[in-house]
């Protein structure tokens, strides 16, 4: 019992949160930010995948590893600029056009990535971003080693966090973009298009996602291999009803889960054999749903979410 | 540009719609296919071969449409109530398990025309089972079902592993983690000598039927549709909405179960983790491509059938990635998507 209760005094536990919270952190943020604007997007589990392949092969290839991130980046544009057409002009119902862009973008991933990468029996590596002790504060005792030596994409998370809050909560085009979401009517109004708005803000959003997934190829892992994605990208969704469609709150969500998840990997090995290990890895899974029963109830949802805006149609 | 909703979609328009999508994926597909150094042309002959070219080839098409055809229809009566069911891969494996578990326990001695129908049978209500605890939710929560029922496959396949390499693993089987197999007996008979093809295909096209009939022609049918089309206006006219979603959410629960129970009598006998690759994802593109018709759903599972075997045979003879049956079949998706917009939308200028 106190050999469960220690882990949570080691900082390698903490230090661990962070890395497993920074996929789910940049997921949930581009996810909120589709949803903010009126669209929501299946296709994140596809885009992450897809993001983290073409980080990894663009630093496999000879790029360095901002680049990676970078054209990680454009490809999670790319899809969302896809599921956007699809699903704002055109009007597509956005839950199958989701899940039709996740297939495409895995799909395409997995045929490109057999096309570049000749078939082995063990995955081709690539150097990875190291940590980043960060002057003077990393040397903090238990603090510096769990939150002040992380690879710089973990930091780059936090700081797109209070970006997006500050985005969305203080400038005119976080307040188009709620805008959006709520009443696209309004933003009409106001002389605004809600089109391009909301085509804008999942542009932007699927960015985000696809830079979630290049984090675990190119700081967390250094090879890609098909299921690495592993439901984060559903996770990320239930994530954005647990935050109440809040970047403050997402990050706290993020952190929690990834809380649990550090800590039951930890438990594993301290009741190892006891328990199936099957149990504690639907643990995350199972929290998600949980997550999504408490704050249905009370979360307010973007009034215009999932609603197509056709201009002059009421 | 303004898309004005047509008042009357005219028969020719909703055959061709599905045509056109197929052709446009397998053009753009071409392009892939190109782009891995082979001839398009070639490649789709070589699919065609692979598919069809054997009597083998044949049966192995139609083996794979079978449990495509089912949770192709399952998500057809969800989502044409609006019932947004991601989790047929879920329901696929509680369906496949109940099978093992009730196969090697109760149902062990049972005559095979006593037997086989009660699996099929466990199947269905364990697949229907599972998708009311997302319907609960949605109903006492309000918690959208779309990610509790994608979440919940996750949920099941880690139980399906646990359970194969726990309670119900396969002593015999030199330490693979698979069920305890289904006596002989009890497995589907087959349609077809020297195939896997068995009579699952039949149920799968009486499923199709019924299915059919159900939705033209009872009540049950009219309310679910309305539930889907104007929940509003259906409450307005008397409809039970939860009553109706929970009715739907059997039928469509039922499907996708049923599908893992006759993948489990018909191929293999016993449950890995690997029955089914991705068959619950795939029908939701059977769904679609069919306009969430249940007589179409089973040419868009011939078609999805015809892509999967048929690019095994083409990857092994042109070195392409095999990957690119996923790829056509997710581009067949979105295509169909956009051309169900034409079809019920006019563009004028």
């Amino acid at each position: 019992m106190t050999a469960a209760l220690d882990i949570l005094l080691t900082a390698s536990l903490w230090a661990a949160v962070l890395r497993i919270a920074t996929p789910l952190i940049f997921g949930t943020l581009g996810a909120l930010i589709c949803e903010r604007s009126g669209v929501l997007n299946l296709g994140i589990e596809g885009i992450m995948t897809l993001g983290a392949m073409v980080g990894w092969l663009t630093v496999y290839q000879g790029g360095d590893l901002w680049t990676g991130l970078l054209a990680a980046a454009a490809a999670g544009a790319a899809f969302g600029l896809l599921h956007a057409a699809l699903t704002v002009p055109l009007g597509l119902s956005q839950h199958v056009t989701g899940l039709g862009i996740t297939l495409f973008s895995s799909s395409l991933t997995y045929f490109v990535f057999r096309l570049s990468v000749p078939v082995s029996s063990t995955p081709p590596t690539i150097e990875p971003f190291r940590p980043l002790a960060i002057p003077g504060l990393s040397d903090l005792p238990f603090l510096g080693e769990a939150l002040f030596q992380q690879t710089a994409p973990t930091y780059l998370a936090l700081a797109a966090t209070a970006a997006v809050a500050w985005l969305l909560a203080r400038t005119p085009l976080g307040l188009a973009v709620r805008m959006a979401g709520e009443n696209p009517h309004a933003v009409e109004a106001q002389g605004l298009d809600p089109i391009r708005i909301r085509i804008g803000a999942v542009v932007a959003g699927s960015a985000l996602m696809g830079l979630g997934g290049a984090f675990l190829t190119t700081a967390a892992f250094n090879s890609f291999f098909p299921t690495m994605i592993q439901g984060r990208g559903w996770v990320c969704i239930a994530l954005v009803v647990f935050s109440s469609w809040k970047p403050g709150k997402a990050l706290f969500g993020a952190l929690l889960f990834a809380l649990f998840d550090a800590y039951q990997l930890r438990l594993q090995h301290v009741v190892e054999g006891a328990v199936p290990y099957q149990l504690f890895l639907m643990v995350p899974y199972v929290l998600s749903i949980l997550a999504l029963v408490v704050m249905s109830r009370r979360a307010r949802v973007p009034q215009a979410l999932m609603q197509p805006y056709r201009r002059g149609e009421r | 540009m303004q898309f004005v909703r047509r008042s009357h979609v005219p028969t020719r328009l909703l055959i061709a719609a599905p045509l056109a999508a197929v052709a446009v994926s397998l053009a753009l597909s071409g392009l892939l296919i190109a782009a891995a150094g082979a001839d398009p042309f070639e490649a789709y002959w070589k699919m065609l071969v692979g598919a069809f070219g054997s009597r083998l080839s044949i049966t192995e098409t139609l083996t794979r449409t079978t449990p495509l055809i089912l949770t192709g229809l399952a998500a057809a009566v969800a989502f044409r109530a609006r019932l947004w069911n991601i989790g047929a891969e879920g329901q696929f494996f509680v369906g496949a398990l109940a099978v093992a578990a009730l196969a090697h326990g109760v149902l062990a001695g049972t005559p095979a025309i006593v037997g086989t129908p009660l699996l099929l049978v466990a199947g269905a209500a364990a697949g229907a089972l599972l998708l009311l605890v997302p319907l609960a939710l949605r109903l006492r929560f309000g918690v959208d079902e779309v990610v509790t029922t994608l979440l919940l496959n996750f949920v099941v396949l880690l139980f399906v592993g646990m359970m194969i390499e726990g309670p119900l693993k396969d002593p015999m089987a030199f330490g693979w983690p698979q069920s305890v197999p289904v006596p002989g007996g009890l497995m589907l008979p087959k349609l077809v000598p020297r195939s896997r093809l068995t009579i699952g295909l039949l149920i799968a096209l009486a499923a199709a039927l019924a299915v059919a009939f159900v939705q033209a022609r009872t009540v049950f049918g009219f309310e679910a549709r309305a539930a889907g089309l104007a929940p509003r206006a259906a409450a307005f006219a008397g409809v039970s909405l939860p009553r109706t979603l929970v009715a739907v959410a059997c039928l469509s629960g039922a499907l996708a179960g049923l599908a893992g129970a006759v993948e489990v009598l018909s191929v293999k006998g016993f449950v890995t983790k690997d029955l089914s690759p991705g068959y619950g994802y795939s029908g939701i593109v059977v769904a679609m491509l069919a306009g969430l018709n249940p007589i179409g759903v089973v040419a868009g599972a011939l078609f999805v059938g015809i892509v999967f075997v048929g690019a095994d045979g083409m990857s092994r003879a042109l070195g392409v990635p095999s990957f690119i049956a996923d790829v056509i079949v997710a581009i067949s998706l979105l295509s169909m998507l956009v051309a169900l917009l034409f079809t019920s939308y006019e563009v004028r200028r």
